[in-house]
């Protein structure tokens, strides 16, 4: 487990130098993880497990957007695992709960148990359709489509730079949507 | 949208690079700044004797206190807006300009006085202290607020209060050299309570704004 969340750790690292390449292995070896506890918490509060894909989706947001309050020098799980804790509970308030999450709930999760992602999640994918028009055709071509940045460029006459700030301001209401709703 | 495509979506977003909270932070409160001082000399202004007031140590000693407040909750601010942070550790900051209150009011006790204490502590400008400084804080906690939705803070009323400590602070800062009143009996008094109602209302406003 150590080694896991020291791989984690070197992740993060190259992923603010600028390797997508690692930053795409990260939040894919986190997901999992998330996953399990996202379970394990709906499960306690007596909660459908199939609802755990959204609130995974939820800290993968979260995680995204508050990268720059991770200290590099700091180890990479406990911060990981404080904003996941935090969204689990706010999603089960949401959903009327009262429940207090155990920090180890994240922590003690065996590398074997890895779930895979069961039901489909829908609450991004219906905050999606709020967007501003350009926003939401951006996030679809990359995400959907699997399209480059390059290519989405291409694909709506639209410079890189462009692209990119679309890109980062519909990631960026799709959150705040998520969180006021 | 699926997980997979959702993390393909982040990914493609890492170039993206939120500015640092200190630096969000210092460009609202610069931002917010010109209100509050447009509040103060629209509304109050210097006082008239601050050249003599400079060489009494009293004077002085309220700008060590509000200036010490402003920058241990600045520290603590800039602490909690990490998602794993608590006041624990670092609350202490926050006893500093306490610590330097009660040395200036013992200090001062063991001076001859012409006043008497009730006097000194009741003064002649509480009305003022306790109107100015929340008006001039207000400006400075919505900047603070603004700059420090960068973070991701465990608690938002808590660190929403910090906030109001921070801008209570550098608005008290402003106003000490209004004030005539330069008794730290006095300061600990009113500039405590008027910092009491911002953070209080930095609390309220925290738990909403601060929200990740």
């Amino acid at each position: 487990m150590r080694e896991r969340e020291d791989e984690w750790t070197d992740l993060m690292r190259s992923a603010i130098s600028g390797d997508d390449a690692a930053y795409h292995r990260l939040l894919r070896a986190i997901t999992p993880v998330l996953r399990a506890a996202a379970r394990r918490g709906l499960a306690r509060a007596g909660q459908p497990v199939d609802q755990s894909e959204d609130i995974v989706q939820d800290i993968l947001l979260a995680v995204h957007l508050k990268r720059q309050t991770w200290d590099a020098n700091a180890p990479f799980a406990p911060w990981l695992f404080a904003i996941a804790r935090n969204k689990l509970i706010d999603a089960l308030r949401r959903r009327g709960r009262r429940i207090f999450v155990n920090i180890d709930d994240f922590a003690e999760t065996l590398p074997g148990e890895t779930p895979e992602q069961t039901a489909s999640p829908g609450e991004v994918t219906a905050q999606l359709q709020t967007l501003p028009a350009r926003q939401r055709d951006v996030l679809q071509s990359i995400a959907v489509d699997s399209a480059s940045i390059k290519d989405t460029a291409a694909k709506f006459s639209m410079t890189e730079g462009a692209v990119r700030v679309a890109l980062h301001r519909g990631l960026a209401s799709l959150t705040a949507k998520l969180r006021d709703r | 949208m699926d997980t997979d495509q959702l993390i393909r979506t982040l990914a493609a977003d890492n170039a993206y690079r939120a500015r640092p909270i200190g630096l969000a932070l210092m460009l609202a409160l610069l931002a917010a700044a010109p209100i509050s001082l447009l509040i103060f000399f629209a509304e109050l202004g210097v006082r008239p004797d601050v050249m003599t007031a400079m060489h009494n140590p009293f004077f002085d000693l309220k700008f060590a206190v509000t200036l010490a407040l402003a920058a241990s909750a600045i520290a603590v601010s800039l602490h909690l807006s990490r998602p794993e942070a608590s006041l624990r550790g670092f609350g202490w900051w926050l006893l500093i300009p306490a610590g330097i209150l009660v040395a200036a009011i013992s200090g001062e006790m063991m001076m001859p006085q012409r006043t008497p204490m009730m006097t000194r502590l009741i003064g002649k400008n509480s009305m003022a202290c306790m109107t100015a400084i929340p008006a001039m804080s207000l400006p400075l906690l919505v900047g603070a607020l603004y700059g420090l939705r960068q973070g991701a803070p465990a608690r938002p009323a808590v660190a929403g209060a910090i906030a109001g400590l921070l801008s209570a602070g550098l608005a008290a800062t402003v106003y000490a050299s209004h004030c005539t009143d330069d008794s730290p009996l006095f300061v600990a008094t009113w500039y405590t309570l008027a910092t009491a109602i911002v953070a209080s209302v930095g609390a309220m406003m925290g738990a909403r704004a601060l929200r990740y």
